[in-house]
């Protein structure tokens, strides 16, 4: 069984409610060295079988598609979890 | 406007079939459909699941939390059966009117451009909004005038109305802001914007809630008293004067 890892962040430029929640409480818990937070969607999608680069196509599409909106969100990762745990980096991922 | 499907010659505005989507988390289904009744049109239920239009002459995408707003406000229920159908039917010229979760799913659709992200000020917010009718030559505000101001309730969290520069621009230029808010921005909206339309002006979209101002006693105040007002009333019977035209 194969994962694949897609990651979707707001742009820069859009508000980002949660990030900003978090980046308050940091501080009262003593973490002072963090001056901003931005909080993203981690998506996981389980194919039978290993990771092609048919299925990482497929992630890229349905990331696009679906699980982002181009307005107001980037899919900045899509990649295989097992090889990206082992450190390598995907020709399929996405800048 | 392009003609629409109207299925018999009818001159009464009661022959116009108005179909009001039902997804799983719509909450204002219910309203919309009387909302169609008490402006003179006949109301029918359309469910999510179900792609078959029925033959109805316009479509009401209503408020809600349609799928709780996983993953983003409407992003799953523009996916349902019936919105594939919709959407064609949309782009063939159909009369529909997306009401903030609504508006949301047709932004998704891509019937519609920008977004919805949540509020500036973080808050869910309602109250009774004025408006400045800047449009008032689509399907579903005929029966204002241009700079006309109405007041009809907003309620969300995610009203934030965002589009790039560019599809600004165009939007403006175009006449295709239908509605602005008047006075203060509830949500920061850019440019002010609570409702838009397409090029066509059959597909509108905004923020506040037409349907809950259609019935005195239950309405917005108004110079005629408190809940008294009924500006809502003008989006259902701009449509159905829309069909009966067509």
């Amino acid at each position: 069984m194969g994962r694949v890892v897609v990651e979707v962040m707001p742009k820069p430029e859009i508000l980002d409610p949660q990030g900003k929640a978090v980046v308050g409480a940091l501080p009262r818990l003593g973490f002072t060295q963090f001056t901003s937070v931005r909080q993203g969607k981690r998506f996981e999608l389980e194919v039978e079988g290993d990771v092609t680069p048919e299925v990482l196509a497929a992630a890229q599409e349905a990331a696009a598609k679906v699980l982002s909106n181009p307005v107001i969100e980037d899919v900045v990762r899509v990649a295989d979890a097992a090889t990206d745990a082992a450190g390598t980096v995907l020709s399929g991922g996405l800048a | 406007m392009t003609a629409t499907t109207v299925a018999a010659p009818e001159a009464s505005l009661g022959g116009a079939r108005v179909g009001v989507v039902t997804f799983p988390g719509t909450l204002d289904d219910r309203d919309a459909a009387r909302a169609v009744r008490l402006a003179g049109g006949q109301a029918v239920s359309l469910w999510h699941a179900d792609a078959d239009l029925q033959g109805v002459d316009a479509v009401v995408l209503p408020g809600g939390f349609s799928y709780g707003d996983y993953l983003r406000a409407g992003a799953i229920s523009r996916f349902a059966p019936v919105m594939e159908t919709l959407v064609d039917a949309a782009r063939g010229g159909l009369p529909v009117l997306g009401i903030c979760n609504g508006f949301q799913v047709l932004t998704e659709a891509h019937l519609l451009p920008g977004s919805m992200i949540k509020n500036d000020h973080l808050h869910f917010l309602c109250r009774e909004q004025v408006l400045v009718v800047e449009n008032a030559d689509t399907a579903w505000t005929r029966d204002f005038t241009q700079g006309q101001r109405i007041t009809i309730p907003l309620k969300n969290q995610d009203g934030q109305f965002v589009a790039d520069d560019r599809t600004l621009d165009e939007l403006e230029g175009e006449g295709r802001v239908v509605f602005r808010y008047d006075g203060w921005n509830p949500n920061g909206s850019r440019r002010d914007i609570a409702g838009i339309t397409n090029a066509a002006g059959n597909v509108v979209g905004l923020m506040p809630h037409p349907e809950h101002a259609v019935e005195p006693g239950f309405g917005p105040a108004s110079a005629a008293g408190p809940r008294a007002g009924t500006d809502g009333l003008g989006f259902f019977t701009s449509v159905l004067s829309t069909l009966v035209r067509a």
